[in-house]
């Protein structure tokens, strides 16, 4: 089912195109390598997840791509072009931990940084800028909320602003670092259905993910780490009770066991 | 005292206390936010030993071999912490803590044992600066402001603090996008083409430009009050980057203006008969406007 493409076009596996292709990626933070080689065909147009214990090198291979990180080893392309060339048509969602909400700035300035790229150092703020700002704010149900400042949304809202903030890049990829950490429910129906509806536009997404039961259920291809690449796949080739047990080890719980078997 | 007298004696003191609470309070915004305020406290120590030496090589006290010697000393200090940090294995704050004390305290004993009685630089001068002593007699009145010839007497750490001033708020004015999101949100802000460890280091080499052009008009004291307390107090004014920066301008100036009035008329009218350095009183004002700002400004955290 998944290799058939909004446009109703089936797809074969062998040619289906790739937004985000990594050969031999390497990153050490210092004297052992946190990714180890890993090779990936991220495809076009789909939801991707990455998956994998704590401390696996999910984040690290999210910025390693992203050109955050140093890579020691391997090649990136976004878009068939390397990823310097292709940055335009990126939007990365950090960890939603990885900020201070204290910060000094209001829930619509934030969605105004994803314009950066667009006005450059001086170019004017136009009231266009300003209604596409809020219009992304409203896609993530957060428009009520302009004028908050940051530190008074819950983790939930958090999110959906740094996601609102990705939105008003307009970009084709969308990169997510875990969008679904310390979130409650309404808003993790939200994100998806915003994801989704971004993939059927054609938009490929690619997000660290931590809940392995709903990973059938959100996402179309998978790439499970544990530095060393496990697995990577349709839902139903790689997210397999095998592959699982290779990547988390004895870890892996019986309350996370996964429904892809099934499939 | 808004006469010939004013003009001659305070107004000059007044300016130049104003810009270099201004200089230091720009780049000290990023720094507070950046949780990395003691890095203006580093900075500001780090700056002694370097003029001294410069100093001693040249002979003047001017601009370039300042900034020069003061650019030296923080490769020696950075050399040293990382020194430090590896050979004895100490933490990295550690490390900092003791290498910007002993390098400072390197600063004034070679300053001590060296023969600078013929410039104004001296132990309490490197505290405290020589804001007094900045006057400006060949003015004879306000129209000496229009006056080319009153204007070339007036005294040179004035200009070099006032185009230090338009400098770094020009910088700050032009890269304000990419500083408020790499402040705000590094990882963010390098996945969208911000470079953002250039940055960091820009907001860091504009303070330590500013120390030093501070350092030599108000001493060390000030510079080190100015990095931390007026953005501090302005981040409980606001919930905004743009008026919070605005905010900590107006703490800085009125610091610097209130802590020269204080110093020089405050002593009188408690009966006490000498002024009080004009540079410890800025200081203490602005921790006063901190202190205010901490119990009654509307955005404290709960």
């Amino acid at each position: 089912m998944e290799l058939v493409r909004q446009d109703g076009n089936s797809v074969t596996q062998s040619s289906k195109p790739a937004a985000v292709s990594v050969r031999g990626l390497t990153v050490s933070y210092g004297e052992s390598p946190v990714v180890f080689s890993v090779d990936a065909d991220l495809p076009l147009g789909q939801m991707t997840a990455i998956v994998g214990p704590n401390g696996a090198g999910k984040s690290t291979f999210l910025k390693a791509v992203l050109s955050i990180v140093k890579r020691l080893s391997g090649s990136v392309e976004v878009f068939g072009l390397p990823f310097e060339a292709a940055r335009s048509k990126v939007a990365y969602v950090p960890q939603r931990a990885s900020v201070d909400w204290d910060f000094p700035t209001r829930v619509i300035d934030v969605v105004m940084m994803g314009l950066y790229a667009e006005l450059g150092l001086l170019g004017r703020m136009t009231g266009a800028h300003k209604l596409r700002a809020r219009a992304c704010l409203d896609r993530v149900g957060m428009a009520d909320f302009a004028e908050r400042q940051i530190g008074q949304l819950s983790g939930g809202q958090q999110q959906r602003v740094f996601l609102a903030r990705a939105l008003a890049q307009n970009a084709d990829l969308f990169v997510l670092d875990e969008p679904f950490a310390g979130v409650d429910a309404a808003t993790e129906k939200a994100i998806v259905s915003v994801l989704k509806s971004l993939r059927d536009e054609g938009r490929t997404i690619v997000a660290v993910h931590h809940d392995l039961s709903t990973v059938p259920e959100y996402f179309d291809h998978v790439l499970l780490l544990n530095r060393r690449k496990i697995s990577e796949g349709s839902i139903a080739d790689a997210f397999t009770q095998s592959a699982l047990q290779e990547a988390y080890g004895g870890k892996l719980g019986a309350a996370q066991a996964p429904i892809a078997d099934r499939a | 005292m808004m006469g010939v007298e004013f003009v001659q004696l305070s107004l000059v003191p007044m300016a130049i206390g104003v810009l270099a609470a201004i200089a230091c309070a720009l780049p000290g915004n990023f720094l507070v936010l950046r949780k990395q305020a003691l890095i203006g406290d580093a900075i500001s120590h780090v700056v002694l030993p370097g003029i001294v030496v410069a100093f001693l090589v040249t002979g003047t006290i001017s601009t370039w071999p300042m900034m020069i010697g003061a650019a030296g000393a923080a490769l020696v200090a950075v050399g040293l912490i990382e020194a430090i940090r590896r050979l004895g294995r100490i933490e990295p704050g550690a490390a900092m803590g003791v290498t910007f004390t002993a390098m400072f305290a390197a600063g004034v004993l070679v300053l001590e044992q060296s023969d600078t009685s013929a410039v104004h630089l001296d132990v309490e001068h490197a505290l405290f600066g020589n804001l007094e002593s900045l006057i400006w007699l060949s003015a004879d009145g306000w129209s000496s402001l229009a006056d080319p010839g009153a204007l070339a007497e007036i005294p040179s750490e004035l200009p070099r603090i006032g185009i230090v001033a338009v400098l770094i708020a020009s910088l700050v004015w032009v890269f304000w996008r990419p500083l408020a999101i790499s402040t705000f949100d590094e990882g963010y802000a390098a996945s969208i083409g911000v470079p953002v460890s250039l940055l960091g280091l820009g907001v860091v080499v504009a303070a330590a430009i500013a120390a030093v052009a501070a350092f030599d008009a108000v001493g060390s004291i000030i510079v080190i009050a100015m990095f931390i307390c007026p953005p501090a107090a302005a981040r409980l004014m606001t919930n905004r980057l743009g008026i919070q920066v605005a905010w900590s301008l107006g703490f800085a100036a009125i610091s610097a203006i209130l802590g020269y009035v204080l110093a020089g008329y405050g002593p009188l009218w408690f009966g006490l008969d000498n002024s009080v350095s004009a540079a410890g009183m800025i200081a203490t004002v602005s921790g006063l406007l901190l202190a205010f700002a901490c119990l009654f400004a509307p955005h404290r955290r709960a």
